[in-house]
């Protein structure tokens, strides 16, 4: 048995409704897990996984 | 042999651990690394790059959030690397990922702000992503690799 953390307490997974879903873009990889109970969200946890830096680029001038 | 106009990438690198002043010195207790943290800020926020500092304007609330947010570890020092004559990159990424556990934000965020809690809550980067509400689970932010592309934050010359 499976439990999930809910708003609930914890829960038999087998007693939820899991949903999930995905999201791939250039600036993140993304992927969530829902748990529903009689169309109530109970549960919902979300991985981001970055893809995209920021990042600066320095410079030595010239004289000139 | 010729010489080369460039801006070393030593220096890129040092910059990133204090070594340069090039102004007023911060007070500095130790030379021990800083910590630093991530907070969460709402799809409202106006974090960006003209944010200077840590602030708990517009940041995300909810069961089990602090404000302020988490520790962000880095535990791999900062890397300098030269490609060439005139270019090369200094790079550091946090060492493990960020993750706020157990936690329930309902109201819609899409940005981490990374800051110095040494330094008064000095801002270092911002980081968004795709809108995302968490209800009594977990929200965890995954780093790219340390590289010298692909590395969180970069200083490149070119």
């Amino acid at each position: 048995m499976a439990l999930v953390n809910t708003t609930k307490g914890e829960m038999d997974e087998a007693l939820l409704e899991k949903r999930e879903g995905s999201l791939d873009n250039d600036n993140e990889s993304t992927t969530w897990v829902e748990y529903w109970l009689d169309g109530e969200l109970v549960h919902r946890s979300v991985h981001v996984a970055l893809k995209k830096n920021v990042s600066s680029v320095a410079e030595a001038a010239s004289f000139n | 042999m010729a010489n080369t106009q460039a801006m070393t990438t030593s220096f890129m690198g040092e910059l990133m651990t204090a070594t340069h002043n090039f102004g007023t010195a911060p007070v500095r207790a130790t030379g021990a690394t800083d910590s630093f943290k991530g907070a969460l800020y709402l799809t409202t926020a106006t974090v960006n790059a003209s944010t200077t500092a840590y602030s708990a304007t517009n940041e995300v609330s909810g069961t089990n959030y602090t404000a302020g947010g988490v520790a962000v570890t880095f535990g791999t020092p900062p890397t300098a690397t030269n490609s060439s004559a005139t270019a090369g990159v200094a790079f550091v990424t946090p060492s493990a990922s960020i993750t706020y556990t157990n936690v329930t934000l309902t109201t819609a965020f899409d940005a981490v702000l990374i800051y110095n809690s040494t330094q008064s809550d000095k801002a270092v980067s911002v980081h968004t992503f795709g809108s995302q509400t968490v209800t009594a689970g977990t929200f965890t932010l995954t780093m790219p690799s340390n590289t010298t592309t692909t590395a969180l934050i970069r200083l490149a010359t070119t």
